[in-house]
């Protein structure tokens, strides 16, 4: 099973984010850089497939030179290659425009699997996996918790809003997966090495057969406007338990209307 | 005045409590109509509540296939509905299968999408609240018409009562709609609590809760205040909790009218999920933890004392 693994580099969401003044799109100079922890858990997922039912796995990145970085820590983990799409008209794409770079990518590979985190750290739009659905003309089976595999068939079953769901798709089909589903590995000293023997590929738009109008800041279909910080969040009182931490506690909500 | 669909959230006969934000907010951009799809049947029980809030139209597109397949078949059916009917906006609700709809219809219709909005204005400009709520964000579709996802708890439901009329949609499927297939659906225990994202009262714990046993003080407390039970991911790592009553960076987001926050440190990625809450309370052993920069009260003590003498307060004062 030839699988595509979609990481995306993102900056740290334990530290202070931030957009560009200029243009709104996010800060990646200023910020600790890493890769989409979410990504993380579905390139594990790649790697338990492909333990088990053998084949390759092909990291696919859009971003900036920097995000070479996150590829290497894909290729510590064990993918085999990678497929970097370099290319400053890509900057500022809406998720529309990600995608179409990204399914285009993605056909260079052909794979029967794409593995994908189920949202990025940073934009938290949860789009991608079913946009390129849409753009491939295959499955999407999102959210997944659990992932197998019975020859050509992938069943996920997944976490909903009122319980969960069992779902079911043939290969090619495209997966994303949350952070129950497994527990990534740390790198070996070993695969640190032999991962910088490992091919990358890169690729521009041209390559990809993508115009730079359609994609980047000018063919995005939406716009920010404006961007603020938002006030921060004064601290209120704060009392150290003397005996009557509870009571006061209650005293305050009462004060509230909440009791 | 220019039509603006609400697509439905419903499940087992009642609309989710993100759909009356919804078509609250859509009467201040036009004349909501709100879009149900599902099982046949499941339109009929929530035409009255629908038009309380003030759908003055409810399409209805129901059809086995809809339960059958994962969000595509919803989606052939709003892209043919949005073609012929030409809205000003479509509004979905900020879930998992509301995301989804919407990234596939933005495709199909080659239209902007914006997500997690938390309002929208009559001439389309969205604010989104991004990088855990620290940065608040303009933006507007410059492709096609507003098609947002509304963040739940953004909006404070009103009535506004019509009689709305109906219509039915048909459903007609795309090639690659039966592609992904349900096989199964399960309820998971939820209790009496209500749902996580949509109580007013949200009583959570962290590590500090010490283990599963202890955790039990944590759903006695939401119990009696008739709040939802949440934890962090901490907790959840340590099986204090089932994984579902995440809340935070990677699970789910909520915005209370109070959090009472019992034994959470209050790291980056717990914040991001519940820093909009109107009031927030915390006890804590540790006096220098982040969550107090956020509470508007906090008890710097052992939540095994102070939360049982809360108990006993609270049921003291009936």
């Amino acid at each position: 099973m030839n699988i595509v693994v979609l990481v995306k580099q993102v900056p740290d969401s334990g530290a202070e984010r931030a957009l560009r003044p200029e243009d709104y799109t996010v800060d990646r100079e200023s910020a600790n850089n890493v890769v989409n922890e979410m990504d993380t858990y579905a390139i594990e997922e790649a790697l338990r497939l492909t333990e088990a039912y053998g084949g390759e796995i092909t990291v696919v990145t859009v971003g900036p030179a920097s995000a070479a970085d996150s590829i290497r820590k894909a290729l510590q983990m064990g993918a085999d290659r990678a497929v970097h799409v370099v290319d400053d008209a890509v900057h500022g794409s809406c998720a529309l425009g990600t995608s179409k770079v990204l399914a285009a990518a993605i056909r260079t590979v052909n794979p029967d699997l794409v593995l994908t985190g189920a949202e990025s750290t940073d934009g938290r739009v949860q789009a991608i996996p079913h946009m390129l659905a849409e753009r491939l003309g295959i499955a999407a089976l999102t959210g997944a918790r659990r992932l197998s595999v019975d020859g050509s068939t992938l069943t996920i079953e997944r976490q909903t809003e009122d319980g969960y769901e069992v779902v079911t798709a043939a290969t090619p089909a495209v997966v994303s997966v949350w952070d129950t589903i497994n527990e990534p590995r740390y790198p070996s000293f070993k695969a640190i090495l032999a991962a910088k023997k490992k091919p990358v590929t890169t690729l521009s738009l041209a390559d990809l057969g993508i115009s730079p109008d359609e994609v980047g800041q000018r063919g995005a279909s939406s716009t920010v406007l404006s961007a603020s910080r938002r006030p921060v969040r004064q601290a209120g009182t704060k009392i150290v338990d003397a005996g009557d931490g509870g009571v006061r506690l209650v005293e305050f909500l009462a004060s509230e209307k909440f009791v | 005045m220019a039509e603006v669909l609400v697509v439905v959230e419903h499940s087992d006969g009642a609309v989710k409590k993100v759909t009356l934000e919804m078509l609250t907010l859509a009467r201040t951009l036009g004349e909501p109509s709100a879009v149900v799809l599902g099982a046949p049947g499941c339109a009929a029980p929530l035409v009255a509540v629908l038009g309380e809030y003030g759908a003055c139209r409810v399409y209805v597109g129901e059809s086995e296939e809809i339960e059958a397949y994962l969000v595509a078949p919803k989606v052939s059916a709003l892209a043919a509905l949005v073609r012929a009917a030409s809205p000003a906006a479509v509004l979905l609700g900020g879930t998992q299968e509301g995301k989804e709809i919407a990234a596939r219809l933005a495709v199909r219709l080659d239209n902007g999408l914006l997500v997690d909005v938390v309002d929208l204005a009559p001439d389309g400009t969205a604010t989104q609240e991004v990088f855990a709520g620290s940065t608040v964000v303009k933006s507007k579709v410059v492709r096609g018409i507003p098609l947002v996802t509304l963040h739940s708890g953004s909006v404070t439901p009103s009535p506004a009562p019509v009689t709305p009329e109906l219509s039915t949609v048909d459903v007609v499927l795309a090639e690659g709609d039966r592609l992904a297939r349900v096989v199964e659906r399960g309820a998971e225990q939820q209790g009496s609590r209500p749902e996580l994202t949509e109580a007013s009262i949200v009583v959570a714990g962290g590590r500090g809760v010490g283990s599963m046993e202890q955790f039990a003080l944590v759903e006695e407390l939401a119990d009696l205040l008739g709040g939802a039970v949440g934890a962090t991911r901490a907790a959840i790592d340590s099986g204090y909790f089932p994984h579902q009553f995440q809340i935070g960076q990677t699970g789910k987001t909520v915005s209370p009218q109070l959090y009472i926050a019992l034994g959470i440190s209050g790291a980056i990625q717990h914040r991001s999920g519940m820093q909009t809450s109107r009031t927030i309370v915390a006890v804590n052993k540790d006096a220098e933890a982040p969550i107090f920069e956020l509470a508007d009260f906090g008890v710097v003590g052992d939540l095994l004392e102070v939360v049982p003498q809360m108990i006993e307060e609270i049921r003291r004062r009936g």
